[in-house]
């Protein structure tokens, strides 16, 4: 008897695999997304987020329908903070998973070596990290901003009157692509601006360097001597040593003020603000920008990491890089909808000129042959409760430069995606 | 009739207070500047509530949104604050003052700081107003009055004095030689006190790093110097540490927020216990099969590092968590006009140094210290003894975890709290001991101050990352020469 039963329950469980299985073989008429972000190691801090808001857009697509009738599947990987994986993770998203269209990367790093790749495969990426230009592949769009988008408006309105009008600046960043390709361009910009080398301090960090005591004690000596502004792309979790020598050490935003390129909403929930009240940022949105559209998507966001159980989901934020991945996924949808297919050549032609109205407050276009985002910049400086309020911001969307005018040789760079460079 | 006069005389200034915030909040940037400008050369009691609570952020518009002030708002504000502070009747407060208005005084504000100097009873302000004016007199039409003003600076170690004064010794700047020659003899002195700020703050960071360095590495110290186990889950310990400042934080100020301001104490006895729980059933059931085998340990322990940043990653998430400074750890006492010791920093050093007088007494004038001696001296002899070695094992391990936990919590004081806490101490941590020489505290200590003071040194030379690798080639260098460390152990007592 009993085992006449467990034959049963066997034989209905073995049914029951086979209807999922026949579910599976419907769900093959789904649209297969990857996504490509670090949930563990080192980036993991900053990638996990993006991963999140990624699966929330999807989920929001899928509720009004889908993409040409068909859900989004998500494959989410974990390339592990491992540059090398990444490669691996994308030639499998690509070739195995056959995904229509990969979002993901935050290190310049990781997407120099998933670069190949996609150009090989003639696959999709949107990259949603704010980086140094410097690259235009016809396989990658780009939804974080070009450093005429970011660094040096940031620049521009430390100078003026409103920011401190400073005259000395020191160069601060961790030691790898993005800050010393930033900081080429950002002394070239100087240069043009009159200022001097002798004011011009580049000082680098390793990565996850803790102990700022050298550096601070050199910013205050250098201060010394006339206005200093500290422009820092010091990235991931080293800025909260650093932020935390300055208060110690007593120097104030209003004698030194640092802007920073890599530190949004989701870095300072790991710090206490209080010390760091009038410093800036520099991004193309903030949590705190005041409009419907941003309004529905800090709300979608925040039931969103309630709903789904998300570590500190109480204190859940948004921030930049998590604007660029929406408003990325959803021009890809568009896009896709517009092409009536997802064909990667379809799609990119798609792309082009395609509008979206964005939680910055402004609607975004895809240019028409850069594959960069138009985007506004906004200078937020930091509030005692972890939010930025916007001191300054660009009267309409620019245009990326993602090849700078700053740096020699560009000039005769095409200003269209070619493969290889 | 009088009543009602002079009661309208008392509203009629502050009346014109309110319509002056008024004012002031309705203007555009510009405007609230040159308003401040004003405010700043004449100053009026009246004003002090309005400046005040400008400075703190407490006003607000009608319709209940906070003021928005840029960083030039806000210079502009403190130096309008300092200017009517100097008429407070407080001393100490018009000290604060005076010091303010040496960073920010504004030429529009000479004739002002000229009567307040004049008028000054209390010796120390009338000295700091006296360098505040210095400071503008450079600029006086009267030889004289920049004479006075050159000397006056040249008493003083402020590194904004030394730029100054540099500006005179241009003849197209300062016209008169006598002056010219009295900038240069006072920059000498301006420099020479600056060096002396900048020595000491220089040996001071690298105390402080080699404080840190030594809390990170005491706890491995034990594990790995007198135990001998490889430790690669060590960094672990001090993430476990620091994770319990961070529970006891957040407890605290759930249940008592009264006591918020000494969580971090009450945090110690509680990192203490978690880490060396944890340390304990790991010795038990992983590492104690693997003593003698240095590689299975190695990995094994490695495995475990991993296996405990991802626990932690899905328990708190993978952001860093606030730990945030309690009042008495923020700030710092200042010593020289360029040297400011924080406070943070150096309730870490002592914290170090009564950590490691603690582990000594412990080692050397206890029970268990001696049968940990015994046991990592002759495992055999010590067993024959009747020392349960076992035993002995699983406490000394949980003492080095635990102390490990010791150091998180003092970690959390400067640094992040993330899951990846520990994997920028580990090299470090095993740095300090290999080079003290593996089973000796005093080596440890020895080690961590002068890799710290080292570090500090070659750090402005040639860069954070340049110095992090010639101290690593040093290390590597002094170990071939010398592969038991700086403190060996004689005799007999090695296998």
């Amino acid at each position: 008897m009993k085992r006449r039963s467990l034959i049963k329950a066997f034989t209905l469980s073995a049914s029951m695999a086979a209807m999922g299985l026949s579910w599976s073989l419907q769900a093959a008429e789904t649209i297969k997304v990857g996504i490509l972000h670090s949930l563990s190691g080192t980036m993991a801090i900053s990638e996990t987020s993006l991963k999140d808001m990624a699966l929330m857009t999807i989920d929001e697509i899928n509720a009004k329908g889908g993409v040409n009738g068909k859900m989004l599947e998500p494959v989410v990987v974990d390339p592990a903070s491992n540059w090398p994986l990444f490669a691996e993770k994308s030639r499998q998203l690509l070739t195995q998973d056959k995904v229509a269209v990969v979002f993901g990367c935050w290190t310049s790093v990781s997407r120099k070596s998933v670069l190949p790749v996609f150009e090989e495969l003639n696959g999709l990426l949107f990259y949603p990290v704010q980086y140094e230009g410097e690259e235009m592949s016809p396989n990658v769009f780009y939804t974080g901003a070009a450093p005429n988008q970011q660094a040096i408006p940031a620049v521009e309105y430390l100078m003026s009157e409103d920011g401190g009008g400073a005259k000395r600046f020191i160069l601060l960043g961790t030691d790898y692509v993005y800050p010393r390709t930033t900081n080429k361009i950002l002394r070239a910009f100087l240069h043009s601006k009159g200022v001097a080398d002798k004011d011009i301090e580049e000082v680098y960090t390793p990565f996850g360097h803790a102990d700022y005591q050298t550096i601070v004690a050199n910013i205050k000596k250098f201060s010394a001597g006339g206005k200093t502004a500290v422009i820092s792309t010091v990235n991931g979790d080293s800025n909260v040593p650093f932020y935390k020598e300055l208060a110690n050490q007593g120097l104030k935003a209003t004698d030194v003020p640092v802007v920073a390129f890599s530190v949004g909403e989701e870095e300072l929930r790991g710090i206490d603000t209080k010390p760091l009240v009038g410093h800036l940022a520099a991004w193309n949105y903030f949590e705190s920008v005041d409009n419907p559209v941003n309004q529905k998507f800090v709300a979608d966001w925040k039931a969103y990491a309630k709903a789904k159980g998300l570590p500190g989901a109480d204190k859940a934020v948004t921030n930049d890089p998590m604007e660029a991945t929406y408003v990325g996924i959803h021009m890809w949808a568009q896009a896709a909808e517009k092409a009536k297919s997802t064909d990667v050549d379809k799609v990119r032609e798609a792309l082009a000129g395609q509008t979206f109205k964005a939680p910055s407050g402004y609607t975004l276009t895809m240019d028409k042959t850069n594959h960069h985002l138009h985007k506004p910049v906004m200078i937020g400086e930091i509030q005692d409760d972890g939010q930025f309020s916007v001191v300054w911001e660009t009267e309409q969307p620019l245009r990326a430069q993602p090849w700078s005018p700053f740096i020699p040789g560009n000039d005769k760079r095409p200003d269209y995606a070619v493969k290889g460079n | 009739m009088l009543r009602f006069l002079l009661t309208l005389l008392l509203l009629l200034p502050m009346a014109s207070q309110a319509s002056e915030g008024e004012f002031f909040l309705a203007a555009k940037p510009a405007e609230q500047a040159r308003l401040l400008d004003t405010w700043a050369a004449q100053p009026e009691p009246g004003r002090l509530a309005l400046l005040e609570n400008l400075q703190a952020g407490r006003i607000a518009k009608d319709d209940n949104r906070k003021v928005r002030l840029n960083n030039r708002l806000r210079g502009l504000i403190d130096n309008a604050l300092a200017s009517h502070r100097l008429l407070s009747d407080d001393s100490a407060t018009r000290l604060a003052a005076a010091r303010q208005l040496q960073k920010s005084a504004q030429p529009a504000q000479v004739a002002l700081l000229d009567r307040r100097y004049a008028s000054e009873p209390d010796a120390a302000v009338r000295a700091a107003l006296g360098l505040a004016l210095a400071n503008l007199q450079l600029g006086a039409s009267d030889p004289s009055v920049r004479l006075a003003a050159v000397r006056l600076l040249g008493e003083t170690g402020d590194p904004t004095a030394r730029t100054r004064l540099e500006a005179l010794l241009q003849p197209e700047m300062e016209t008169d030689p006598t002056v010219r020659t009295a900038a240069e003899t006072s920059l000498a002195q301006v420099k020479r006190k600056l060096l002396v700020g900048e020595v000491l703050g220089q040996a001071f960071s690298g105390l402080s790093l080699g404080s840190i360095l030594l809390l990170a590495a005491l706890g491995l110290a034990i594990t790995f110097g007198l135990l001998g186990v490889i430790n690669m889950a060590h960094g672990e310990m001090l993430m476990l540490g620091a994770y319990s400042t961070y529970m006891v934080q957040v407890v605290v100020q759930r249940y008592a927020p009264g006591a918020l301001e000494f969580y971090p104490l009450i945090a110690l006895p509680v990192a203490f216990a978690v880490s060396a729980g944890v340390g304990m059933a790991l010795e038990r059931t992983v590492i104690r099969h693997l003593y003698g085998r240095p590689l299975e340990t190695l990995l094994a322990t490695w495995g475990i590092s991993l296996i405990l940043i991802q626990a932690v990653r899905l328990l708190f998430g993978a952001q860093n968590v606030e730990v945030s400074n309690p009042a008495w750890l923020s700030g710092g006492i200042q010593v020289l006009p360029n040297l400011i010791l924080p406070y943070n920093r150096l309730v870490i050093i002592a914290f170090a140094l009564a950590v490691v007088l603690l582990t000594w007494l412990l080692l050397n004038r206890t029970r268990l210290g001696l049968n940990v001696r015994a046991v990592t001296q002759n495992r055999n002899m010590a067993a024959c003894c009747g020392v349960s070695t076992g035993r002995v094992d699983m406490l000394a391990f949980g003492l080095g975890s635990g102390i490990a936990g010791l150091g998180g919590v003092a970690l959390s004081q400067v640094g992040n709290v993330g899951p990846d806490l520990g994997q920028s101490y580990i090299i470090d941590s095993f740095l300090v001991v290999v080079l003290g020489g593996v089973g000796q505290l005093a080596g440890s200590l020895w080690a961590a101050f002068g890799l710290g003071i080292a570090n500090k040194l070659l750090e402005p030379q040639i860069g954070a990352v340049l110095g992090k690798i010639l101290i690593l080639a040093l290390v590597i260098l002094f170990i071939q020469k010398r592969p038991q460390g700086l403190f060996a152990l004689k005799g007999r007592v090695i296998d």
